[in-house]
């Protein structure tokens, strides 16, 4: 355990209650602990400017990742106090735990350095899932009106604001206890395409998810849907694609190929 | 678990519930007016009916609960490949020629 006085480092001044004991994952893949920062409590302050403050003022070989900082981008997911978070809208006040932070790498990935997961497997699992468009036309075609109200556009659209944040896949007791399980944000994409007219061959996407790693695995605990910053629902859009792969099962016919 | 399994699972279980709520019924019915095992088997041996009853309730069980140990089994111990699908089968069949000894044994004269 180390500890680091702010006051020696902060240009403000600030008394003792102020401070915010803050442990931060240091560490390179599997190795690593816990180390301790004190760090000054503002009256608006997010995770990730408690994290950025530790960087920039008391250790600069701290690693995290981070763009937008407006909830856009997807990049700075961590645990904070064990759970999943978004910490550029994550206040620091509603998640401290008796003036406490614990904020680590986030769980179910592996840990490149400190803050930094590794998302490679995360995506390479959108990709499983039949994640990449494959459209019904080419561009010298003209563009396939879709209507906004259309039932399969309306589904879709529950789930496109996706941000691949990874906060759902690092809450998921299933990708836990199955690593090989495609995951929410994936299984999401993939019933976004199902439901888009666009999509070239659709039960290409429930054959991809209907393999042994797939959508059935999901045990409906709903830790991605409650997660999940952008409020979006993955755990419905896993049991639409449990409900439409068990009828192509059942009533597989040319019609369900198109 | 894949779609195959997952629906062998799901229909299964469909075939349950009405067995269930059978056995159930029959279990109440049973103990009000104090019925003896005698009795019992009296209307059991040599009969089609219950044969059938609690013969697809014990191949609907088998199916059911080794998909379900399959899921346990790989969750918790991490078994997987091969020696999983053997756990899977060998518990099925465990259960299967269990309960199928059982049906047998109240069934048929």
């Amino acid at each position: 355990m180390y500890f680091h006085n702010p006051l020696k480092n902060d240009r403000c001044a600030v008394s003792e209650e102020d401070i915010l004991e803050v442990s931060v994952w240091r560490g390179t893949g599997d190795t690593g602990e816990y180390e301790t920062f004190q760090v000054p409590a503002r009256e608006s302050q997010t995770v990730l400017d408690v994290v950025t403050w530790i960087q920039q003022q008391i250790d600069p070989s701290l690693s995290y990742r981070y763009a937008c900082r407006v909830g856009m981008c997807g990049s700075c997911a961590m645990m904070v106090n064990g759970e999943p978070r978004w910490t550029c809208r994550t206040h620091v006040k509603k998640v401290t735990r008796d003036g406490a932070l614990q904020i680590g790498p986030l769980r179910n990935l592996p840990t490149i350095k400190d803050l930094a997961a590794d998302m490679d497997p995360f995506f390479d699992k959108w990709i499983a899932a039949g994640g990449v468009h494959t459209p019904s036309r080419s561009r010298a075609e003209p563009i396939a009106e879709v209507s906004p109200e259309d039932p399969g556009r309306v589904e879709a659209n529950k789930g496109i604001e996706c941000i691949n944040c990874s906060v759902c896949y690092a809450a998921c007791d299933t990708v836990a206890n199955t690593p090989d399980y495609l995951g929410p944000a994936a299984l999401q994409r993939a019933w976004t395409l199902y439901n888009d007219s666009k999509v070239e061959d659709r039960q290409a996407v429930l054959d991809a998810v209907s393999k042994n790693n797939g959508c059935h695995n999901c045990h409906t605990q709903g830790s991605c849907t409650q997660y999940c910053p952008n409020e979006l629902d993955p755990l419905s859009a896993i049991a639409g694609l449990k409900r439409a792969s068990a009828k192509s099962f059942l009533f597989k016919s040319k019609e369900d190929r198109q | 678990m894949n779609l195959g399994l997952y629906m062998a699972q799901r229909l299964s279980a469909m075939v349950m519930v009405p067995l269930v709520f059978g056995h159930l019924g029959v279990m109440i019915y049973a103990i009000q007016g104090g019925l003896t095992t005698a009795e019992i088997l009296e209307r059991t041996m040599g009969s089609l009916w219950w044969f059938l009853f609690y013969g697809c309730f014990v191949v609907a069980v088998s199916i059911h609960s080794a998909i379900g140990m399959r899921v346990i089994v790989h969750e918790v111990l991490k078994l997987r490949g091969l020696a999983l699908e053997l756990v899977m089968w060998a518990f099925g069949i465990s259960i299967l020629f269990l309960g199928a000894r059982a049906v047998m044994a109240v069934t048929m004269l």
